[in-house]
């Protein structure tokens, strides 16, 4: 760690005057609460959480980190934030990046507790933005929890999320705050934050580690990126690894899904890899995977991966009901639900559900996709409302136009994807009408089924053309992809349907056996801890 | 921003691996992608001629992914609302009426080189997916060719892509097309196991 306390650039507090303004969540902020007293139990935690830092004691660091950072802020800092950086600094030798990491963190607390103000979110992206120098540019030796690497490219992708949405809100805004839009606008730039992502990942090497890795001349996942023997730090290799997941996010906010999963392609996720290690990063990783897989209509694909991951849930939610990430990991299983909902009922691949994830969906669900099937207008609301439900929260991250007459248009972004993808349920309105009838027959002629489906028979063709191109997806390799489970062709005026048949459920037989298998292993591991 | 446009002829390829992000590269950049975030930039004829390759692209989705990042009132251009439409027949596969509004927008789409020759793959891929055997009238619907020129067509393709021509009982011309995994769909491989061991990618 650097050993001077330098924080001639980052003391923003001193010079822009701190008190939140009021109407900002600041108006329950209690009257005696002086942001440079340092209660004693503050001290002792940022004088031992100093320590370990510096002896690189990982274990400690975590149990620090995510156990008593989250008991402080529940006894002491529920309505205010943390002390300030200044206050704690001489406690901590003035330590520069033991100040970075301390504000990041306040930051934190002040984003999920209260409600940041516009200053602190322009002062918090210039704390990231000096953090994430240093991590660059300086040389680092800690090494830090995943779960902490991880959170932190988390909350700087949801910060800028966060920031976009408000910046977009401009009805609303006092004077002050407009001047502070004009005045800071770099702050939460699009180009700056997907540069500081894409310079981690780069200057991480990570994508060649991980191709090392695949060689046997590298470990990474085997010791989940620590550096146990060597003692090299590990923060630049994992933020590199984590800003991977970070850019996916960042790139399905913009609604820009394949460069998206472009920038995921170095981890493989069919395999166990450190994405794995921490839950949010997990839950991210196959959240925003899954989405762009059903925007870009590889609906099996997504499919598979939603399954997965909610069995995953289903089996291990109990294990983090202290984590601080608990409801978070709520929300996304429920979200991921109703991806899974509007996945199956546009390509009904129901045999690649495990049984366990379909009854929870079944419970959640059945009335709706049974709706869904339909086609009519309730359908459609239905469509609309799962995928309002579940979808990301998108940005337009172009600055705002700050002349009259103000606009909000923080839901432009979101009502243009939420249009075209009703516009793709459209295309395919008569698909599952033309599938239930297919099923009921191994061969039918063109015009039978025309007669059935009510239209005439060059129409009937196009939709028999249509059902094909739609079950159909291109891969990033422009293989052609199927997503269909009844297939059929055409003969001239006959069409022959195939149906995969039904094959015995070994897989999941066997996969159940597995899992329990490892609960009992892990189960056995704990006896032996205690 | 606002600085000096220099002359510089990088490559793409280049520009883009030197510095993903950075908005001084966007005029160098704009003959090859959208500028998705700065709305105010966006170049419209440049933009055109990017979607109409992205529906020459078809069965890809590139026109899709490229509407994801044009903000909505851009897309209320009289041009773009022409080729959304387009992209619309083609998604659901009305040929005819592709080729009907096609044949109106010609000013538009002439742009492009190759745009009917790349349309009629795509056509012809759809048909593959779908037909074993095509009777003739679909086909020259599907690829607005008819009579002579088409007789031709087939020739070409009898001779280079394994098509057959067949007569069928005393109605049209029965084009069989080549065997793919799609139109003959017990030639798939059994993949189709319920959740997967291995997950091929």
């Amino acid at each position: 760690m650097a050993s001077s306390y330098d924080y001639d650039d980052g003391s923003l507090e001193s010079r822009y005057g701190r008190p939140p303004s009021a109407g900002h969540g600041g108006a329950s902020m209690d009257l005696s609460y002086d942001p440079n007293f340092v209660p004693d139990s503050v001290k002792t935690f940022v004088v031992h959480l100093y320590r370990h830092i510096r002896e690189k004691n990982v274990y400690e660091i975590h149990q620090m980190y995510e156990g008593s950072f989250q008991r402080l802020s529940d006894r002491m800092f529920r309505d205010n934030p943390w002390p300030s950086v200044e206050a704690i600094a001489p406690y901590v030798d003035n330590d520069h990046v033991f100040c970075l990491l301390y504000r990041e963190m306040w930051f934190r607390h002040v984003y999920a507790r209260l409600s940041p103000t516009g200053r602190q979110r322009v002062e918090s992206w210039d704390n990231y933005c000096s953090l994430f120098g240093v991590v660059l540019h300086g040389v680092v030796n800690m090494q830090l929890p995943n779960q902490w690497l991880w959170d932190m490219v988390d909350e700087f992708v949801y910060q800028f999320q966060s920031y976009c949405q408000y910046r977009a809100k401009l009805k609303s805004k006092t004077e002050e705050e407009l001047q502070l839009l004009q005045q800071y606008d770099q702050a939460w730039n699009v180009y700056g934050v997907l540069n500081y992502l894409q310079a981690l990942v780069e200057k991480s090497a990570i994508t060649e580690i991980l191709e090392r890795e695949k060689e046997g001349l590298e470990q990474f996942t085997a010791t989940d990126g620590y550096d146990y023997e060597g003692g090299t730090s590990n923060v630049l290799k994992m933020l590199g690894y984590y800003s991977m997941i970070g850019l996916l996010r960042v790139h399905c906010l913009l609604g820009d899904y394949h460069t998206g999963l472009k920038c995921l392609a170095p981890i493989d996720i069919s395999q166990q890899g450190v994405y794995n290690v921490v839950i949010g990063s997990q839950i991210s990783t196959i959240y925003h995977y899954g989405f762009a897989n059903l925007m870009l209509r590889r609906y099996a694909e997504a499919i598979r991966e939603f399954n997965k991951i909610l069995l995953y849930i289903l089996k291990f939610k109990q294990y983090h009901q202290k984590s601080p990430q608990y409801d978070q990991i709520l929300k996304k299983n429920e979200q991921m639900y109703a991806l899974l909902a509007i996945c199956l009922s546009l390509c009904p691949q129901i045999n690649l559900v495990e049984e366990n994830v379909n009854s929870q969906l079944r419970d959640k669900y059945n009335e709706k996709m049974t709706k869904m099937l339909r086609y009519d207008d309730e359908a459609y609301a239905v469509y609309d409302e799962l995928f309002t439900y579940a979808c990301p929260k998108f940005i337009t991250p172009s600055a705002p136009v700050l002349e009259e007459p103000l606009t909000n248009y923080n839901q432009d972004a979101y009502r243009l994807q939420l249009k075209l993808f009703l516009y793709e349920v459209k295309q395919q309105q008569l698909l599952s009408g033309v599938r239930s009838f297919l099923k009921l027959y191994s061969t039918i002629s063109i015009g039978k089924l025309a007669a059935y489906m009510e239209v005439d028979e060059p129409t009937l063709r196009t939709i028999l053309m249509t059902y094909k191109h739609k079950m159909h997806a291109v891969d990033s390799d422009g293989n052609i992809i199927p997503n269909a489970d009844l297939d059929f062709y055409i003969s001239e005026d006959i069409v022959h349907v195939v149906e995969s048949k039904p094959i015995k459920r070994y897989s999941d037989y066997f996969l159940r056996q597995v899992l329990k298998f490892e609960e009992m292993i892990s189960e056995l591991d704990r006896i032996k801890l205690d | 921003m606002g600085r000096e446009q220099q002359q510089v002829s990088y490559t793409v390829e280049q520009l883009v691996s030197v510095n993903p992000y950075n908005p001084d590269i966007l005029t160098d950049l704009e003959n090859y992608v959208n500028e998705q975030f700065e709305p105010g930039r966006m170049s419209i004829p440049i933009v055109v001629q990017i979607l109409i390759k992205a529906l020459m692209a078809m069965p890809a989705s590139d026109f899709s992914l490229c509407l994801f990042l044009i903000p909505e009132q851009v897309q209320m251009e009289e041009q773009f609302k022409t080729l959304i439409v387009l992209s619309h027949y083609l998604e659901t596969a009305r040929f005819g009426q592709f080729w009907d509004e096609a044949a109106k927008s010609r000013s538009i789409l002439e742009v492009v080189p190759g745009f009917e020759q790349a349309i009629q793959a795509y056509a012809i891929h759809v048909l593959s997916l779908t037909y074993q055997k095509v009777p003739r009238p679909v086909l020259a619907e599907a690829i607005n060719i008819e009579g002579l020129s088409l007789d031709k067509f087939m020739e070409h393709h009898v001779a280079n892509s394994g098509w057959i021509l067949e007569k069928s009982h005393g109605r049209s011309q029965l084009i069989v097309l080549p065997r793919n995994e799609f139109n003959h769909p017990e030639l798939k491989k059994h993949t189709a196991e319920g959740v997967p061991f291995e997950h091929k990618k």
